[in-house]
C-alpha cells in the first residue's frame, strides 16, 4: 500500500510531505536542544566542581543526538529542497558560518573538558559550550524568523543566487522579530535542560542542585514568555507571501493568521504545544515530578511544527525575498525533482526504525541515573 | 549564464574546502578502521571474560574516542560548506547529490551516534551482550557512513543516472540505483575502507611499539600487535586489489587524471608504468619541456593498468587536450567550442521560453541537445584549462603507491617475529613501528590528493567546472573563513594530539 502511495503520488504531495518531514526533524532538534541549554546552565545551577561534572557527563551522553538531528537536518533540506539550501546557505553566509562555528567547538568540548593535557584548559571548553548554547541557538532561531520576514536575495533566471547585504544574513540577527525568536528559542532550550538534567541525575547524595533547576526551569520559561509572546503578537497581524493564481508570488494579508484559520492542524498544534510546553514546567516547578521534559519537549516538537508548517503549507512563500519578491521560495518551486523526492521517501521509511532503536538505547541507558558513581575513573567527561 | 567569475575567490573556496577535507581526513579514516579492531578486541573480551582484553578494549576506545571527537567536529562543516561556498553547485546538482547526504544522516550517523554513547558508557549500565552489539553497530555505522559519503564523491567523479533538465537547468536523478552501484562508489568505498583499517592497524602498532620499546604494558601491547598485523596483513591486500580496480575506473571515466599522476603528457601503446623518477613541475602543458628530470619506467604495465590489455593505448595529457584523430579522441578544445554552443543554446532557449516563442526554443532546445554533453566545458577558457595540476597529482600518486608497498612487508615483519616470540627484542623493527602512524597519515592523505586535484578543474567530472560550482562571494569573504578555520582546526589538533600523547603515557587502565 505505501509502495502504490509512493508510485501514484503527486509531485506536490510529495513536496508537501518532505516539507512535513523536515520540519518534524527541525522540530526534534529544537526539543534536543536541551543539551544546549543544559550547557548554559552550568554557570547558574553548578556550585561545585562535582556538580558541574554530574551536568556535563548527563547532557554528554545525549550532545551526539542533537548534533546528528541538526546534521540530518541539513541533509533533508538539501536533498528535498536544494534550491533553499543553495539560496540560504550560499546566500546567508555569516549567519551559517558562524553557527557551525559554535557546534565544531561544541563537538569537542565534551571530550576534551577534563582531560590531561588539553591544551586550553577545562574553563575554555566550558566557554565553548556557553557560547555554543546561546550564540549558536539565538543565530538559529534568528534564520528561522527569516522564513518569515524574509531576506535580500535574487535568484537568476538560472536560479543562482545572489544576496544584496553586505552583512550576509548577520541582518537576520538586528531584526526584533527575528531577534524574540532566537530569544525564545535560548530561554526554552535552558527550560528544557533543566527538565532533563532533573530528569537524568541522581540527586541522592547532592546538595541543593535539584532545587536549582526546578527553579531555572521555571525562571527560564517565564524569561522566554516576552518573546514567545511578541513572536505571537507579530505574526497573527503581520502579512505574508502566497502564491497567486497564475503561479506568481504576490503578498497576503493577514497570512499566518490565515495559515492557522485554514489549515487547522496549525492551530491545534500551536495550542497544545504550548499548554505540554506549560503544563512540563508547571510540574517540575510545583511538585516533585521529575517528567517535566517529556511535556514541554513534546510541547517544543509540536510548537516546531506550528511555525515551521505556518512558514511553509497553505501555499506560503517559506523563504521570501524582500529584494524581489519573485525569488521567494515555496515548497513547489523549491523542490528537487518528482523522481528525487520519490527515492528519498522510501529512505524516509527507515525513520521508525532509527526512533525505535534511539528511544530503546536511551531507555535502556537511562534507567540507572547518572550518579557520582559516574563520574570516577577515566571514563567520565 | 555565469558572469564575472572571480578566480581568487574560486582559489580561496578550493583552498577552504581542501583545507577542511584535509584536516578532516586526519582523522576518519582512523574512526573507520579502529572501530572494527575495537570491535574484534572487545569480542575477545566478552568471549572470554578476561580482564586484561577488557582493558585493552577499553584503551583503544578511549583513544578512538579523543579523535571522533574531531572527527565530527571537522566534519559538519564539510556537508555546510557546500551550500555555503559552493551554492551554484548545491542548486545545479542537489536533485542528486542531497540524497546520498541525506541517507547519510538517517541510515548512518544516527546508528553510530547512538551507539557510540552505549559503547562508551554502557559498560555498566547494559548488559554485556548488548555492550559489544553497540560497539559493532559503531563499526557498521561509521562504514555505513562512508558508504554514502563515497558514494556522493564517486557521483562527482563518474556522474551517471542523471540528465541536464534545461527548464530548471539543474541535473536531475533518473536513475538511483545507478547512482548507489556507480562502479567507482564500489572501488571507492573498497579503497577507502580497507586503506582505514590498514591505517587503524599502523596506529595500533606504532602505539605499541613504543609501549615495547620502553618495556610498559607488554603483555596489552604483543597481544594488540598480533590483532592489528593480522588485520593490517589482509588489508593491505584488499588495498592492492581496490586501488589497481580505483585505477581502472580512472581510465575509464577520468583518463586526464590517470594521465596526470603518471606524468604521461603524450600517450603511447604498451605504455610503462614510472617505478620511480623526478617529475619537471615546471613543465605547462603544450610546452618543449620534458616532463620529467629523470624517471624508470616499467614497460607495458600502465596499459594493464589502464585497459587491462597488455600493448593498448594510453592517452596523455596533449591527447586530452589537443585531441588525437588517429585514437579517436576529441580534444578539450573542440569539446570547449561545442560546450559554448550549448550554453548560447541554453540561453537561447530560456528567452525563446520566456518571450513564449515556442518554435525559437524548440530550435534552440534542438541545438542544445546536440551539444549538451560538453556543457562543462564551455566554461572552460582555454584547452589546457582542462588538465589538473600535473606534478602534484604525480608526487601524491607515487608516495601512496610507495608506501602501501612498504606497509604489508611491515605486518610480516611484526607478525613474524611475534611467532618467534622475540618481537620485544627487535628494537630497530620497534623503533620503526612508532613512525608507522605517520607514513599512514602521509599515504592516506596522499591518496586524498590524488582523487581531488586530479579530477580539476572539474566539481563534477565534465559537466561542471569549481569555476561555476562557486557561491557568489568576495575572495576577501572566503579568505577570512578560510584563515579562521585554518585557526581554529589547528588549535583542536594541537589539543587533540596533546590529549592523545598524555592518554598514551598514561596507559591503559590496569585491574
Amino acid at each position: 500500500m505505501i509502495a502504490l502511495w509512493i508510485q501514484n503520488a503527486s509531485h506536490a504531495q510529495l513536496q508537501e510531505l518532505w516539507w512535513l518531514l523536515c520540519s518534524v526533524v527541525g522540530s526534534l532538534f529544537l526539543f534536543l536542544t536541551f543539551v544546549q541549554g543544559g550547557q548554559t546552565l552550568l554557570w547558574q545551577v553548578a556550585e561545585t566542581d562535582t556538580d558541574k561534572d554530574l551536568i556535563i557527563n548527563s547532557l554528554g551522553r545525549k550532545w551526539e543526538l542533537t548534533f546528528t538531528t541538526l546534521v540530518l537536518f541539513g541533509g533533508a533540506l538539501f536533498a528535498a529542497f536544494p534550491k533553499f539550501y543553495a539560496t540560504s546557505f550560499g546566500g546567508a553566509y555569516w549567519v551559517w558560518i558562524l553557527i557551525l562555528f559554535t557546534f565544531i567547538i561544541q563537538a569537542v568540548s565534551y571530550e576534551y573538558r577534563k582531560k590531561p593535557g588539553n591544551i586550553l584548559g577545562a574553563r575554555v571548553y566550558e566557554g565553548f559550550l556557553l557560547v555554543n548554547g546561546v550564540v549558536g541557538i539565538l543565530l538559529i532561531g534568528a534564520a528561522v524568523g527569516t522564513f518569515f520576514t524574509g531576506s535580500n536575495f535574487v535568484l537568476s533566471q538560472y536560479n543562482l543566487v545572489t544576496w544584496t547585504s553586505s552583512l550576509r544574513g548577520l541582518e537576520a540577527a538586528f531584526s526584533l522579530f527575528n531577534l524574540s525568536v532566537g530569544l525564545f528559542l535560548v530561554f526554552n532550550a535552558r527550560a528544557l535542560g533543566a527538565m532533563y538534567l532533573l530528569n537524568n541525575i541522581d540527586f541522592t547524595d547532592n546538595d541543593g542542585l535539584e532545587e536549582r533547576l526546578r527553579a531555572a526551569a521555571y525562571k527560564n520559561f517565564l524569561y522566554s514568555l516576552p518573546f514567545l509572546g511578541w513572536f505571537v503578537l507579530q505574526i497573527i497581524p503581520m502579512d505574508g507571501y502566497g502564491i497567486g493564481q497564475n503561479g506568481e508570488i504576490v503578498r497576503v494579508t493577514f497570512k499566518y493568521f490565515l495559515n492557522l484559520i485554514e489549515v487547522p492542524a496549525l492551530f491545534i498544534s500551536l495550542v497544545f504545544g504550548l499548554l505540554l510546553v506549560v503544563t512540563g514546567v508547571m510540574l517540575t516547578a510545583k511538585t516533585s515530578a521529575r517528567c517535566g521534559i517529556w511535556s514541554s519537549g513534546l510541547g517544543t516538537v509540536l510548537l516546531g511544527l506550528a511555525i515551521f508548517g505556518m512558514a511553509g503549507f497553505n501555499n506560503t512563500a517559506f523563504y521570501p525575498s524582500k529584494v524581489d519578491l519573485q525569488s521567494s521560495l515555496t515548497i513547489y518551486n523549491a523542490s528537487s525533482s518528482l523522481y528525487t523526492l520519490q527515492v528519498m521517501t522510501w529512505v524516509a521509511l527507515l525513520i521508525p526504525v532509527v526512533l525505535a532503536y534511539v528511544i530503546y538505547v536511551w531507555k535502556s541507558m537511562d534507567s540507572k541515573k547518572m550518579s557520582l558513581v559516574d563520574l570516577g575513573g577515566r571514563g567520565s567527561y | 549564464m555565469i558572469e564575472n567569475v572571480n578566480p581568487a575567490m574560486v582559489n580561496w573556496a578550493r583552498a577552504q574546502f581542501a583545507l577542511t577535507a584535509m584536516y578532516h581526513w586526519i582523522f576518519v579514516p582512523l574512526t573507520l578502521g579502529i572501530t572494527w579492531i575495537i570491535a574484534f578486541y572487545h569480542t575477545i573480551y566478552v568471549k572470554t571474560g578476561s580482564e586484561e582484553w577488557k582493558n585493552l578494549t577499553r584503551f583503544w576506545m578511549k583513544l578512538f574516542g579523543i579523535n571522533f571527537a574531531i572527527g565530527v567536529a571537522t566534519g559538519i562543516i564539510m556537508e555546510f560548506e557546500f551550500g555555503t561556498n559552493w551554492s551554484n553547485y548545491s542548486w545545479m546538482v542537489g536533485d542528486i547529490f542531497g540524497a546520498p547526504l541525506a541517507i547519510e544522516g538517517i541510515a548512518a550517523f544516527f546508528l553510530e551516534a547512538t551507539f557510540f554513547a552505549v559503547m562508551f558508557f554502557g559498560w555498566n549500565r547494559v548488559s554485556k551482550r548488548f555492550h559489544l552489539f553497540s560497539t559493532w553497530m559503531v563499526a557498521i555505522g561509521s562504514n555505513l557512513s562512508a558508504v554514502w559519503i563515497l558514494v556522493a564523491n564517486a557521483w562527482m567523479q563518474h556522474p551517471v543516472g542523471q540528465a541536464f533538465n534545461p527548464q530548471t537547468a539543474r541535473f536531475e536523478m533518473h536513475n538511483f540505483a545507478d547512482v548507489v552501484f556507480n562502479p567507482v562508489a564500489v572501488s571507492k568505498f573498497t579503497h577507502t575502507t580497507s586503506a582505514s583499517m590498514l591505517f587503524a592497524a599502523l596506529f595500533i602498532i606504532s602505539i605499541s611499539s613504543y609501549y615495547l620499546l620502553k618495556g610498559r604494558h607488554v603483555k596489552m601491547a604483543k597481544r594488540s600487535i598480533v590483532v592489528a598485523a593480522v588485520i593490517g596483513l589482509l588489508a593491505s591486500g584488499f588495498v592492492g586489489f581496490t586501488g589497481d580496480e580505483a585505477a581502472y575506473e580512472d581510465a575509464q571515466h577520468q583518463p586526464m587524471k590517470l594521465a596526470a599522476f603518471e606524468g604521461l603528457y603524450q600517450g603511447k601503446k604498451n605504455a610503462g608504468l614510472v617505478a620511480f623518477g623526478m617529475i619537471n613541475s615546471g613543465k605547462k602543458v603544450g610546452d618543449d619541456q620534458d616532463p620529467f628530470h629523470f624517471e624508470i619506467r616499467v614497460p607495458g604495465i600502465l596499459s594493464m593498468l589502464a585497459n587491462r590489455k597488455f600493448g593498448s593505448f594510453v592517452p596523455g595529457i596533449n591527447d586530452l587536450v589537443y585531441g588525437n584523430a588517429e585514437q579517436g579522441i576529441m580534444g578539450a578544445a573542440e569539446k570547449i567550442e561545442k560546450g559554448r554552443v550549448a550554453i548560447a543554446q541554453l540561453d537561447a532557449y530560456k528567452k525563446a521560453t520566456k518571450a513564449g516563442d515556442a518554435a525559437a526554443a524548440q530550435a534552440a532546445l534542438s541545438l542544445f541537445d546536440q551539444n549538451r554533453e560538453y556543457l562543462g566545458y564551455g566554461f572552460l577558457e582555454k584547452p589546457e584549462d582542462a588538465a589538473p595540476p600535473v606534478g602534484l597529482s604525480f608526487n601524491a600518486f607515487h608516495v601512496m603507491v610507495v608506501l602501501g608497498t612498504i606497509f604489508p612487508l611491515v605486518f610480516l615483519a611484526f607478525l613474524y617475529y611475534s611467532y618467534r616470540g622475540t618481537l620485544a627484542e627487535q628494537k630497530w623493527l620497534l623503533a620503526g613501528g612508532t613512525i608507522m602512524f605517520f607514513l599512514g597519515l602521509a599515504a592516506h592523505e596522499a591518496g586524498w590528493v590524488v582523487a581531488e586535484v586530479g579530477r580539476q578543474p572539474w566539481a563534477i567530472q565534465d559537466l561542471l567546472p569549481v569555476t561555476v560550482a562557486r557561491s557568489n562571494l568576495t575572495a576577501g569573504t572566503v579568505q577570512t573563513t578560510f584563515f579562521m578555520f585554518l585557526i581554529l582546526f589547528t588549535i583542536l589538533l594541537v589539543a587533540e594530539v596533546s590529549i592523545m600523547l598524555k592518554q598514551i603515557s598514561i596507559g591503559p587502565e590496569e585491574n
